[in-house]
């Protein structure tokens, strides 16, 4: 027989650990999202044209180093979340879930960071 | 682990058009984590200069990759008009059956009236 309370025993187990955490930053990541990837969709549409000079130019200009490392930091933050739960749904076995989920992180934590490195070396270059 | 009925319950219920968005709206999320991939090799591209960026470019603007590109605009239309639609539920809003039936309609018509003028941007004579 054990002394511990139930609460004890329930503590640090389960959804007890972090509550609606999850579900709330996937909406709050999802709020800041919209209004970036209208902005990135726009952008992109309007370039005019793909070659590098053009591309640089944009990524370096004004504001554009900081919505577009937003944009890649809190979609992948948002991706990461999400699938998370398709994962978690849908891949059975605890070792294949499992390693699903360590290479989503570490494959989400990846795109995150090239992707800022990369809008900062060519904001930092001044766009050329 | 003892066999017993795991969500979601695909397979339970009498299937209704909007269980269709709600799987289309993992389906698309899971295409946009890809894109996400995507713009970062692009960006990361960009960011090794003008020669690796030229070696990349038939990538971004050959006709294969143009139709992947239109698939993900219209993934991610598709998956910001949905997740709007989620985030009015989680305000409490549009939670009557006829309700979630009439988002769900203008979901799909907003998806298939924006990537059609997306893509008519993208393949228009002149475009980037």
């Amino acid at each position: 027989m054990s002394l511990r309370t139930p609460l004890a025993r329930a503590l640090h187990h389960g959804t007890a650990r972090d509550g609606v955490g999850h579900w709330w930053l996937q909406r709050v990541t999802a709020t800041a999202l919209a209004p970036l990837c209208i902005w990135l969709l726009l952008a992109l549409l309007s370039l005019p044209s793909a070659g590098y000079a053009s591309v640089t130019a944009w990524i370096a200009a004004g504001l554009h180093p900081v919505l577009l490392a937003l944009t890649v930091l809190i979609g992948a933050w948002h991706a990461w979340l999400g699938v998370q739960v398709v994962i978690e749904d849908y891949v059975h076995g605890f070792g294949v879930k499992t390693l699903a989920l360590v290479s989503s992180t570490l494959l989400h934590g990846l795109v995150a960071a090239a992707g800022v490195y990369a809008v900062l070396r060519i904001a930092l270059a001044g766009g050329a | 682990m003892a066999e017993r009925p795991l969500s979601p319950h695909l397979t339970v219920y009498r299937w209704a058009y909007t269980m269709t968005l709600s799987v289309l709206h993992r389906v698309t999320g899971v295409a946009l984590a890809a894109s996400l991939l995507g713009l970062v090799v692009w960006l990361v591209g960009a960011s090794l200069g003008a020669d690796a960026y030229a070696a990349l470019l038939p990538l971004v603007i050959s006709l294969p990759a143009k139709l992947l590109l239109s698939l993900a605009v219209t993934a991610l239309i598709y998956h910001f008009c949905n997740g709007l639609r989620h985030l009015a539920w989680d305000l409490g809003w549009g939670y009557e059956r006829a309700d979630a039936r009439r988002s769900a309609a203008l979901v799909v018509a907003l998806t298939v009236i924006g990537a059609a003028l997306c893509i008519y941007l993208m393949f228009r004579p002149g475009a980037a």
